[in-house]
């Protein structure tokens, strides 16, 4: 503050601001992305720990010795399965039932807003089926869920096996204090959806579903479990939820520190840890674990089954059993006995799980970065727009900013709107006709300043950019900030793209070049880079045609998802960021 | 007359010395009504009659009516007479009487529900002037409470688990989880609330619960679904507090002084079965204390006080880890039965039997011949008798191990007329909404349910979304009872009686803010949530006696026609499970990192804003003038600092 109350000094400081500015957005640039690496460096990273006491020192056995009658449940529920052609209700009903669960199901029916050509499927029928174990002595107000899903084909059979065989096991024990749901869920996320909703008897997503006629009170924690082989060679541990959510950070912690006691392996974004971390090797593999983590959040996907509880208040993950040709094998016995000793330690709490962080990146599974590690380079990006912003009439950009807003709403309401239409017309099925009309008003878009400068009256002036640009960049600056509060990866990744073009961009730049650095830098293009870096960052690169397609199933899950399970990035990319962008074009095309 | 008073005095002295021995014969005959009033007596042993010829080879209890008769008579005249002869003596012989039972039911889901109640029955008036001081069964402890409060009626429960109506049925008496405590005061207490408050510090320590926690915050005046249950028709509600405790958590620490009011403690009788390290590895535990008064006699011409002790548990098949489907009272209480309790009138253990008249869903042994009938909750049941008091029970072993030998293995729900769930709905942690369900299972009878509801005020009741609908349709509620909430200082009391319509099922549904609270009145596990306490539903349920009356095979036709309104309907009170609510809660290792920050932005941050704000700065040229800087110099040669 001495430094700003000597008028002289401050002048000096203001003129270094203006001469350097140019210099000093580029250093600040830089350093953003440099300090964002650097967190995936081991030695500037924090080790995680378990922060909840009582999950920490308290001594849990683990007992459970029957994988193998699992395994055999599991089979027999396959063969039920194919039998019945989908989920096997009454075996399942059956099932639960011998084994001292108190047993409900729940049908569902959901109608896409457009087929889902990835899974098949456009009119969605379902039941899922739960049971029960109601602990001795507890008043029902707190509960526990293990869910697997009843997937197609020949995929997490051993799953449905395990939880069965846990729950057989767990219902002869005298010492559960929350009481626990096991979850059989067919038509994987939508049926999850429709018994979260069910359960908390709300309806976000206009699904349609029957009641839940048992529940056990507010759900403390969840896991979802993927199985689909006898034995595994690691578990994977998923954290990614849905609109980029984040499980608190003391599962993580749980699930770490039980592999290490049972001497099974743990991989995140299906990465082992190493221990080289000084190595370019050991740091790259790093970078690429906590890039993967940053891509996976930013999409704002649900991951896992595990993904849509997280909108309850209720911490979760998916746990996937990954088999792959490696040497060391973990049997069903082994799991079962890892997810015992979980669930204990879950039972064990006497608040919900709140201790540990809520937002942080794992460049490995022992490491995490907190929040407050992270969000400098985010910042160091940030503050380039408030540097670029010179004084300015704000009504007069009026115009631009109504009519950017305008295509922003047409590019979030009409592709569904119009698929009939478009299938009418052209030759295209519904999802493509979904996805094309998308990339046509998105293209569209870029015509909109010969729109917008045609109901401008008069000259655009030199004063009229300013103020337009000024509006922008502070634009840009508040909708990036909230999107990096609320999900770090997405706001980093916008930034990362829309950061320099915000800071570059007035109507005295060489138009072509300036033209073309925009559009590439959009959010379209921003998606369809992404698609190929996540291809090469889970080392399989694809084709630039393969690229095309994925980047054209990518949208329609991402308008799917808004639709499904309420994800906020479609609505956020087309509302929001996509107008922004517009102004910045605007501001490019001035005359 | 002297005489007469003699042989009265003789008549007197065998009965009570020798009631253990000699009345065991005559108890053994009495119905097992004690519990259901003397109305009961008459219907059932008409059903009896008309029961027998199918059961003949059995030998009813109660089928020999005279002697039953003659022995109520005999107790009337001992009741009535006693009085008149001993009040002019100056020595006041207080007539109490004890007694206890244990009912075992094997539940349908393969559990087994053990059922004690302890009675002792006082004549006296605890109400007059001078304090009664000579204790014998009844215990002081409870005595001097119920004379210095006033207290009319005393109900208090202590409950660990949520007894599951779709699995085990109705209980014989219902608690919700947590503590419970409603008492019916005198009209004569003046200050109400003041009596209640002290009344709840006393019964902290007599039982060792935390019932001190209860305040204005948690407790409600209940209009109409709590009814004194003894004697007096009181209607004025401002006699009456009710208080729940969801969050109780009930313990060996609580069962022991519970033990203590018993007039045999635990050392002899069916308390030695009262073990807690057993009573608490099951899956339901409820004790409670129930004291009111009572009318001795069918006219009601003098009263006594009734202490009821009752404790109920369920134990669990599947926890004991066994593959044989085996009980037997060592394994569930670690103890056999060895006497009964030498100062109990009568001590008895009833074994239900109904679902297994043939034997085919488990086997008793030892078996008994002795089979007593009763109306139950709607329901007639049967009964194997145990008499404590005769030392046949006990064999040649004199010990009674009850063992009960499972057959067939189902575990299906049941469909009680009458249940009820509850549960929050929403998320996030600005609103929400409390939906109550409540199904009518009757196939063609409706009837009205009182529902009673109290929501902490830290939930804000939108009292206008309130919504009852069954069927889909809307179900205008006859009685609406509304107490808003005080914050800090009353909860919200909602009281409505709902008829439902017949297999039905009826939902209500009222939305509710989360209060902020201030940071110090957060508990210190505040993300634990915050407990709402059950709703109690209290309803007349038409009977399932009632239902088979169309139906029924074996009653002669004259006798079937009209429903008989004794069995017609029971009372039911059910509980909902009580409910965990997340409030808004700030992370509680901020305060310490706010109170750093603020302290440093207010220091550096507005310290230097003010400064430059009030400063005005100019640059000036340092221009001193001539006369200054002669000073200055002559300053300077003297070693002293400028001006």
């Amino acid at each position: 503050m001495g430094l700003l109350s000597d008028p002289n000094r401050r002048r000096a400081l203001i003129s270094m601001l203006t001469r350097l500015n140019a210099p000093i957005c580029v250093v600040c640039y830089f350093a953003g992305v440099a300090w964002f690496m650097g967190l995936a460096f081991e030695p500037f990273t924090l080790r995680t720990y378990m922060s909840e006491n009582a999950m920490g020192s308290t001594m849990v056995e683990e007992r459970f010795p029957a994988g193998e009658r699992a395994l055999a449940t599991g089979r027999e529920f396959a063969a039920h399965k194919k039998k019945v052609g989908g989920m096997p209700v009454d075996w399942l009903v059956k099932n639960m039932q011998d084994r001292g669960l108190e047993v409900f199901t729940q049908s569902f029916s959901r109608t896409l807003p457009f087929p889902d050509e990835n899974k098949e499927r456009y009119i969605v029928k379902g039941t899922n089926v739960y049971g029960i174990l109601r602990a001795p002595r507890a008043p029902r107000t707190e509960a526990l869920v293990l869910s697997a899903p009843c997937s197609p084909g020949d995929n997490n059979n051993q799953a449905v096996g395990l939880l069965l065989g846990l729950a057989q096991y767990f219902r002869n024990q005298i010492y559960w204090a929350k009481d626990i749901i096991f979850l059989v869920n067919e038509h994987d996320l939508i049926g999850m959806q429709a018994w979260l909703e069910g359960y908390h008897h709300t309806n976000t997503t206009g699904m349609s579903w029957s009641p839940l006629q048992g529940r056990g009170g507010s759900i403390q924690a969840a896991l979802s479990l993927e199985l689909s082989s006898d034995v595994i060679t690691s578990l994977d541990l998923v954290l990614e939820g849905l609109n980029g959510q984040l499980p608190n950070l003391d599962l993580a912690n749980l699930f770490y520190a039980f592999c290490q006691k049972i001497g099974v392996l743990c991989t995140i974004q299906g990465k082992l840890q190493r221990n080289d971390w000084d190595s370019v090797s050991g740091y790259s593999h790093a970078v690429q674990t906590m890039m993967l983590m940053v891509m996976k959040q930013a999409s704002g996907r649900p991951w896992g089954d595990h993904g849509l509880f997280l909108r309850y208040h209720i911490e979760a993950a998916t746990i996937k059993g990954v088999n792959s040709f490696r040497q060391y094998k973990t049997d069903a016995t082994t799991i079962g006995r890892l997810l015992e000793g979980m669930y204990r330690k879950l039972n064990n709490l006497l608040e919900r799980l709140h201790q540990s962080y809520f937002f942080y990146l794992m460049p490995s599974l022992s490491h995490f970065v907190s929040i407050g590690y992270y969000m400098p380079a985010f910042g160091l990006l940030a503050v380039i727009l408030l540097l670029r912003q010179s004084s300015p009439g704000v009504l007069s950009v009026l115009t631009p900013l109504v009519i950017s807003h305008l295509t922003g709403v047409a590019l979030y309401a009409l592709p569904i709107r119009f698929q009939e239409t478009a299938v009418e017309h052209f030759p295209v099925s519904e999802t493509e006709a979904v996805v094309l009309t998308a990339i046509a008003i998105y293209t569209a878009g870029l015509a909109l300043p010969h729109n917008t400068h045609r109901l401008l009256s008069g000259e655009g002036t030199e004063q009229g950019w300013r103020v337009l640009k000024l509006v922008a960049v502070l634009y840009l600056a508040v909708l990036l900030g909230c999107t990096a509060l609320i999900n770090f990866s997405l706001g980093f990744i916008l930034a990362l793209t829309l950061v320099p073009l915000a800071a570059f961009v007035t109507p005295h730049v060489p138009k072509v070049l300036s033209a073309f650095i925009l559009v590439i830098l959009s959010p379209a293009c921003t998606l369809l880079f992404s698609v190929f870096f996540f291809q090469e960052l889970q080392d399989m690169p694809v084709s630039f045609q393969d690229g095309w397609l994925l980047f054209l199933s990518v949208i329609s899950q991402g308008i799917l998802d808004h639709s499904l399970y309420g994800s906020l990035v479609y609505p956020l990319i087309a509302l929001l960021v996509f107008p922004c962008w517009l102004l910045f074009w605007n501001i490019l095309f001035w005359k | 007359m002297a005489a007469h008073r003699c042989s009265w005095w003789s008549w007197l002295l065998i009965l009570f010395s020798l009631s253990v021995f000699v009345v065991a014969d005559i108890h053994e005959t009495t119905p097992v009504n004690d519990h259901h009033g003397g109305v009961d007596h008459n219907a059932q042993t008409a059903e009896q009659t008309a029961d027998q010829p199918a059961v003949e080879e059995r030998r009813w209890e109660a089928t020999e009516v005279k002697e039953a008769a003659t022995v109520d008579a005999a107790a009337d005249i001992q009741g009535t007479s006693a009085p008149e002869t001993v009040v002019p003596s100056s020595v006041p012989q207080p007539k109490d009487d004890f007694q206890e039972e244990l009912v075992i039911r094997p539940l349908h889901s393969g559990d087994i529900y053990a059922s004690f109640q302890f009675r002792t029955l006082w004549d006296t008036d605890f109400m007059r002037e001078n304090k009664v001081s000579h204790y014998r069964l009844f215990p002081k402890s409870l005595g001097q409470v119920i004379s210095k409060f006033s207290v009319r009626e005393l109900h208090i429960s202590f409950t660990q688990g949520y007894w599951r109506t779709m699995q085990w049925g109705q209980p014989f008496i219902p608690s919700p989880p947590g503590a419970e405590l409603w008492v019916w005061f005198q009209d004569s207490v003046t200050d109400v609330d003041a009596t209640w408050k002290e009344l709840t510090n006393v019964l902290s320590g007599i039982f060792c619960a935390s019932l001190n926690f209860i305040d204005s915050t948690n407790t409600v005046q209940p209009s109409a679904s709590f009814k004194p249950l003894g004697i007096g028709n009181v209607t004025d509600h401002s006699f009456v507090r009710y208080a729940t405790l969801p969050r109780e958590i009930v313990c060996t620490e609580n069962l022991t002084p519970w033990k203590k009011l018993l007039p045999c403690g635990s050392k002899a009788g069916l308390a030695v079965l009262l073990k807690s390290e057993k009573l608490f590895h099951s899956s339901f535990h409820s004790q409670a204390v129930h004291i009111r008064s009572v009318c001795q006699d069918w006219q009601c011409k003098t009263t006594s006080w009734e202490l009821r002790q009752t404790l109920n548990s369920v134990f669990d098949l599947h926890n004991s880890g066994q593959t044989k489907r085996e009980w037997s009272l060592f394994k569930m209480f670690s103890r056999t039965l060895t006497e009964a309790c030498p100062l109990a009138s009568s001590s008895k253990l009833y074994i239900d039997i109904t679902d297994n008249p043939q034997g085919e869903q488990f086997e008793l042994s030892p078996a008994t011949s002795l089979l007593s009938q009763a109306v139950v909750l709607g329901d007639r049941r049967t009964f194997s008798v145990y008499d404590l008091t005769q030392e046949t029970t006990f064999g040649s072993v004199r010990s009674l191990n009850l063992l009960i030998r499972w057959k067939s293995n189902e575990g299906e729900m049941l469909r009680p007329l009458l249940h009820a769930e509850r549960y929050v709905a929403g998320y996030g942690l600005q609103t929400g909404e409390i939906h109550t369900l409540m199904y009518n299972n009757h196939p063609y009878r409706s009837f009205p349910v009182l529902l009673l509801d109290s929501v902490p005020w830290y939930l804000r009741l939108y009292i206008h979304t309130l919504s009852v609908t069954s069927k889909g349709k809307d179900n205008k509620p006859s009685y609406i009872h509304y107490e808003p909430s005080k914050d800090r200082v009353k909860p919200h009391l909602l009281e409505m009686l709902i008829q439902l319509p017949p297999n039905s099922v009826t939902e209500v549904t009222v939305q509710f803010e989360r209060a902020l609270l201030k940071w110090t009145e957060y508990p210190p596990d505040p993300n634990h949530g915050f407990y709402v306490g059950s709703s109690v539903i209290s309803s007349l349920v038409p009977s399932t006696v009632a239902m088979h009356t169309n139906s029924t095979q074996e009653r002669p036709l004259f006798s079937s026609f009209f429903p008989c309104k004794e069995e017609s309907s029971y009372f039911v009170r059910i509980y909902t499970e009580p409910l965990l609510v997340n409030l808004p809660t700030p992370d509680f290792s901020m305060p310490y990192n706010v109170i750093c920050l603020t302290c440093t932005v207010v220091a550096v941050g507005y310290g230097s804003l003010y400064n430059l704000l009030t400063r005005s700065f100019q640059i000036e040229e340092p221009n001193p003038g001539l006369a200054k800087r002669i000073a200055n110099v002559i300053r300077r040669m003297r070693g002293v600092p400028p001006l």
